[in-house]
């Protein structure tokens, strides 16, 4: 490395990360499978998280009401059982319930397809630079330090700008950018499993070296991707919800917890439950993304207890 | 219990937004007597007794976006002109209720051909350094306004001065400018035609006179504080971009014992809800407008400081008629016919808009804005008109109308056109989808008439003429984004443009609006309302159509130290 | 070594800026729209006197290279929306605003996110422990366009305390709800981060042998542990420092404030070509001198890396 630079700004989840154990095989899954079990904040965020994921599919079921016709007559209602509207209604008078159950919906996709985006260009990259090591690794790991100070967001938004609303590109945008991270701790964890005993020795019997990649680096890379994965979508909702916010975010009448909690803060004095509902549902999902995210990170190094 | 800590996190969310929303209930029932204020009492000459003014006269106005500039002749948009209209003052002005009175000329003459008009200027009108103004002065500005060298956005209102439209083509040279200098007091202008209506072109902003020794020696930078030199009531003291614009007094105004407010500090406020935010903290006296989303809260707390009067403007939905099939009538009037225009005004906009069925917006003197028949019937016999129409055109359920409506980012245009695709879905079975696009995107595909098939739009007018609004349907107007062409018409708006009688010119064009209204190329959806909070104790302004409010006439009412029931 | 260490790094820095001007040049610019449209359409003929007047009718690549150009004598060209103004005067304006801002957020957000860490390590997984982190997380997981008009809807409005809006020349009543509705989620974060390697830090061996020494707790605490808990910290604050620069666009638009961010999300809408470059470039530098600073600092705490 000519610079300190990359190996200082690995963000500390992989510090913690022991590479000895993470390569030794099921009996770690299984132990850190028991540690995640006795997390119960983890338990508890991972019930929760199951239970919002259910409702957002399913949800729309339990109302009589779609998410795009407007009730005249009923604008800006609070909430009520006789009614049917649950979370009461927009301000044009769409249930506020199912909306809501959509707008998770879109928030979680945005949320994992991003993610995903990030993780098959992060953990490629990240892979290939660290296993191919020498110039190779130098020239990757320079272009991702370069991205990596480009303000991501600025260009973001002029992407919104010049390509409009569209959810693909969203999604993409976002990935395409989240994805710097990824490679980076990929890439330091593929250092030190290539000097590992079972990588010299499938070298030595002449394994192609995509075919080490795909067999023995990526398997041994799914606990850290685990980690990162509940750790990066929060972030990406978040994102998104920044997006709605400055108006560049899923056309209508499609919506996403960030559009709604935008829309709900506009009139939250009067109608406060336009804001509360999808405020809450929001807060609990990055909550809970957030513990499971550190409970998986405690229960996959093993120094922990 | 103790693991679950986003409870404790949530609860407090909830208690946080419940607090919020206890806070406007009680308030609502009980009308809170916020202000403790004197009575308004006039003296001889009219003007407000000096015993019931507040000695600190600062008004702090909300006031849109950052204006792009000072420059009156380079610049444009309503917030640049609410500035300049307190910094300069034109040949003609405007009074508190936005009717028409002498500005620097004192008195006017039109000659009896309806071709040219003389000014007689005030000999005691001076620059805010103390120069006097003279007629050189004007000739000089009205020429640095059609020079294509400015740059000037909006030169082309000047059309009806001779050679105005030629010299802003560059076609001829700027010397040739229908204006002329008789002595320093007396300033000519000639017309290309006769046009009764110049007086209203002259009160724009746009026809400000500018300060000749100053911009030759600053240049483009002339219009900031320390070298801009302006005639009006006010003068620049501070530019702070984003933050404030703050003017004071001009001691050498002509008027100037008649201005009562010291000081008026302009700030942008492009957040409406922070906009309402600083208002409600006190730090605004007078707000740009007023989100429609808050209308229950502002109706049920600060209805007695919620100022709304008619405005000069038009929303109205565009229909592409170069595309298929929105050039066949029956589809738009079809369209136009199954909105149902009170729903939008009771539920969605309820700040007093009214329901619209013509083009030009009701207000403007001598003009009855026409009406088609069908707006005297009920919304269910204009629906079933409007199946019929959709059936004679050849759309029904088995052929069912699809369409995209285009409006720019904005959260009243994002509920108006949800509506509306409802509407046409309920009532027509229409298929509408929305595309939400970015302003700058937006006017681009418009204007294109591309893509673009349905498209929200909105015109408001800045002087009282009925032209303002129907030269947007005019063939060769860039601005035609409905793509309406009709010869007719068009012979129509030229004989009016040549009209030197008011009443000939105004009965031309309703003929011309009962011409475009009969093929609907865009459905007038409702007309504009200015609405904003004003704090009690600012007087001297009256609501007016044109939304102008030159803050010269103004005055801060003393406000007694006890203030009951205040926060 | 360390002159020639920036040095070094600073002419790294120029790729970088290389991109980011090529990428935003090109991407404004294709996107629909100019700088000159309007609600009301403009007239051919004037249109052209506008384009001629700021060199738009010039062909897309010359015009990029006289941009570069314009920018390597450190011109960022004339506005085009505020026309009275240069984007150098105007980022002059608003770029100390935004850093003011910028840095009390990082500043305060460093100060309570360690502190917070620190005890929530220092009692893990007690109820303070629980207490402390549920809250600090409610910093990430409520986005701050929420936060801030309830901030000051209770701090302004009803208490009427704090103004709600405004710079105020940058006066400390002005800068305190702005300030904290941006720290909020970087505290969190810190919080987290400084916890987790606290937590790690106190099991070390180093720890044991100084309690087996009977130091005081606060010794071991601030002196011993903190110094190495912190680096995850430090390695955090260049990401967190050129985050909190993109958050304040929020923060500013609610509170009114006069910064950079204001002008590229307001240039970037109006199609004011050269001031959102401008500010592209200006927050481009900041993060590259940002992440050289991070990493002076974090060689400074940790003596194993040294300057190459």
């Amino acid at each position: 490395m000519t610079t300190p630079v990359s190996a200082n700004s690995t963000p500390p989840l992989g510090s913690s990360f022991d590479h000895a154990a993470a390569a030794s095989g099921r009996s770690l899954w299984h132990l850190a499978w028991l540690r995640l079990k006795r997390n119960r904040a983890a338990v508890a965020a991972a019930i929760i998280l199951g239970l919002i994921g259910l409702m957002v599919i399913f949800g729309p079921l339990l109302s009589q009401y779609d998410y795009a016709t407007p009730h005249w007559e009923r604008i800006s209602a609070p909430p009520s059982m006789e009614t049917g509207h649950f979370f009461g209604t927009d301000s044009i008078g769409r249930d506020q319930f199912v909306r809501t159950m959509y707008g998770g919906r879109m928030s979680l996709m945005v949320g994992l397809v991003a993610t995903g985006v990030a993780l098959v260009i992060g953990v490629a990259w990240g892979a290939i630079a660290g296993f191919a090591g020498g110039r190779v690794d130098n020239v990757m790991m320079r272009i991702v330090d370069i991205l990596y100070a480009l303000p991501f967001m600025f260009l973001v938004i002029l992407l919104m700008v010049v390509f409009g609303r569209n959810i693909l590109l969203i999604f993409v945008a976002i990935g395409s950018y989240i994805w710097l991270d990824m490679a980076r701790i990929v890439r330091g964890q593929t250092l030190s499993l290539r000097q590992k005993e079972f990588v010299e020795a499938a070298e030595a019997l002449g394994v192609r070296s995509w075919v080490i990649i795909w067999r023995h680096i990526v398997p041994n890379l799914l606990g850290i991707v685990a980690v990162y994965v509940t750790l990066t979508v929060p972030k990406v909702i978040l994102v998104e919800s920044f997006l709605s916010f400055l108006g560049l975010g899923v056309q209508e009448p499609g919506t996403s917890w960030g559009a709604l909690v935008n829309a709900g803060a506009q009139d939250m004095e009067f109608a406060p439950w336009g804001l509360f509902f999808p405020a809450a549902f929001l807060a609990a999902t990055l909550f809970c993304l957030n513990f499971l995210g550190d409970g998986l990170r405690d229960a996959l190094d093993p120094k922990d207890r | 219990m103790r693991y679950l800590v986003t409870i404790p996190a949530l609860l407090m969310l909830a208690l946080v937004l419940s607090a919020c929303g206890e806070r406007a209930e009680p308030e609502s029932d009980v009308p809170v007597q916020r202000w403790n204020l004197p009575e308004v009492i006039f003296t001889e000459d009219g003007r407000p007794d000096p015993s019931i003014l507040a000695p600190v006269q600062v008004l702090h106005r909300g006031n849109g976006t950052q204006p792009q500039g000072l420059d009156p002749h380079v610049t444009e948009g309503v917030p640049s002109s609410n500035v300049q209209r307190d910094l300069f003052e034109g040949l003609l002005s405007r009074a508190a209720d936005s009717s028409i009175i002498p500005g620097v000329a004192e008195r006017w003459e039109i000659s009896e051909d309806g071709f040219t008009w003389t000014f007689f200027l005030r000999e005691n009108a001076r620059w805010s350094n103390g120069d006097v103004m003279t007629a050189e002065d004007w000739l000089f500005s009205f020429r640095r306004i059609v020079n294509p060298a400015t740059g000037s956005r909006f030169a082309i209102l000047l059309n009806p001065i001779l050679h105005a439209e030629d010299i802003i083509a560059g076609r001829r040279p700027v010397e040739d400018l229908g204006v002329r200098v008789i002595d320093d007091f007396t300033l000519e202008i000639d017309l290309e035609a006769p046009n009764p209506l110049l007086q209203e072109v002259l009160t724009h902003s746009l026809a400000s006179p500018v300060h000749r020794p100053s911009i030759e020696a600053h240049g483009d930078r002339w219009a900031r504080p320390g070298s801009m030199v302006s005639n009006g009531p006010y003068m620049l003291e501070e530019l702070a971009m984003q933050s404030h614009i703050r003017l004071v007094r001009n001691p050498y105004y002509w008027d100037n014992d008649n201005v009562i407010i010291d000081e008026v500090i302009f700030y942008p406020t492009e957040d409406l809800s922070a906009e309402l935010m600083r208002y409600r903290a006190g730090e605004l006296s007078w707000t740009y407008e007023v989100p429609n989303t808050q209308f229950n809260w502002i109706q049920a707390n600060l209805a007695d400081e919620l100022a709304v009067s008619d405005w000069l403007g038009i929303y109205y939905f565009g229909f592409n008629t170069t595309r298929e099939p929105f050039n066949d009538p029956r589809v738009t009037k079809a369209l136009s016919m199954a909105i149902d225009r009170e729903i939008i005004t009771d539920k969605l906009t309820r700040f007093g808009q009214r329901p619209a069925f013509a083009f030009t917006p009701p207000g403007i003197p001598g003009y009855e804005p026409p009406a088609p028949e069908w707006a005297a019937w009920t919304q269910d016999q204009r629906e079933e008109h409007a199946r019929a129409l959709l059936a004679q055109a050849g759309f029904g359920p088995d052929n069912p109308l699809r369409l995209e409506i285009r409006y720019n980012t904005h959260e009243d245009h994002r509920r108006i056109s949800l509506a509306i695709a409802a509407m046409w879905q309920q009532s027509l079975g229409v298929y509408a989808s929305l595309i939400n696009e970015e302003f700058r995107v937006f006017l681009n595909t418009r204007r294109q008439r591309a893509v673009t098939e349905v498209f929200r739009s909105g015109w408001i007018g800045n002087y009282l003429d009925p032209m303002y609004f129907l030269e947007l349907f005019f063939t060769d107007n860039p601005q035609n984004d409905v793509g309406f062409f009709n010869p007719e018409f068009d012979r129509l708006l030229n004989r009016a443009a040549r009209a030197a009688d008011l009443e000939e010119r105004l009965g031309l064009l309703r003929e011309a609006e009962i011409l475009v209204l009969e093929t609907q190329p865009f459905a007038p959806i409702y007309t504009y309302v200015s609405a904003r909070l004003v704090k009690p104790y600012v007087r001297g302004w009256e609501p007016n159509v044109l939304d102008q409010h030159p803050t010269r006439f103004m005055f801060l009412l003393r406000q007694d130290p006890v203030r009951q029931g205040a926060d | 070594m360390l002159p020639r260490y920036i040095l070094k790094r600073l002419l790294g820095a120029i790729p970088t800026l290389l991109i980011l001007i090529t990428i935003a040049f090109f991407l404004i610019r294709i996107a629909p729209g100019g700088p000159f449209d309007e609600d009301k359409a403009l007239p051919p003929e004037i249109m052209a006197n506008l384009e001629a007047k700021y060199n738009l009718d010039q062909p897309l690549v010359i015009q990029y290279f006289l941009y570069l150009g314009s920018v390597a004598r450190g011109d960022l060209g004339p506005s085009f929306q505020y026309s009275d103004f240069t984007v150098n005067e105007l980022i002059a304006e608003g770029f100390p605003v935004s850093i003011r801002l910028g840095v009390s957020a990082l500043f305060l957000a460093l100060l309570f996110g360690v502190l917070i860490g620190t005890i929530a390590a220092w009692r893990q997984n007690s109820r303070l422990d629980y207490a402390l982190m549920g809250s600090a997380m409610t910093g990430i997981a409520i986005p701050n366009f929420v936060l801030a008009p309830i901030l000051i809807l209770l701090f302004a409005v009803y208490a009427g305390w704090l103004p709600a809006g405004g710079w105020g020349g940058g006066a400390a009543r002005n800068m305190v709800l702005p300030v904290i509705a941006l720290a909020l989620p970087y505290m969190a974060y810190v919080a987290r981060l400084t916890r987790g390697s606290m937590v790690e830090t106190l099991r070390s061996d180093f720890v044991r042998t100084a309690r087996a020494k009977g130091l005081p707790e606060w010794k071991i605490l601030g002196k011993h542990s903190l110094k190495v808990a912190l680096l995850p910290v430090v390695s955090y604050l260049g990401p967190a420092a050129a985050a909190i620069i993109t958050g304040s666009v929020v923060i500013e638009q609610i509170f009114g404030l006069p910064g950079m961010g204001r002008y590229f999300v307001q240039g970037a809408l109006n199609r004011d070509y050269t001031l959102v470059m401008g500010v592209v470039i200006v927050i481009g530098l900041l993060i590259v001198v940002f992440n050289l600073i991070v990493d002076i600092i974090y060689a400074l705490i940790d003596p194993r890396i040294r300057y190459e």
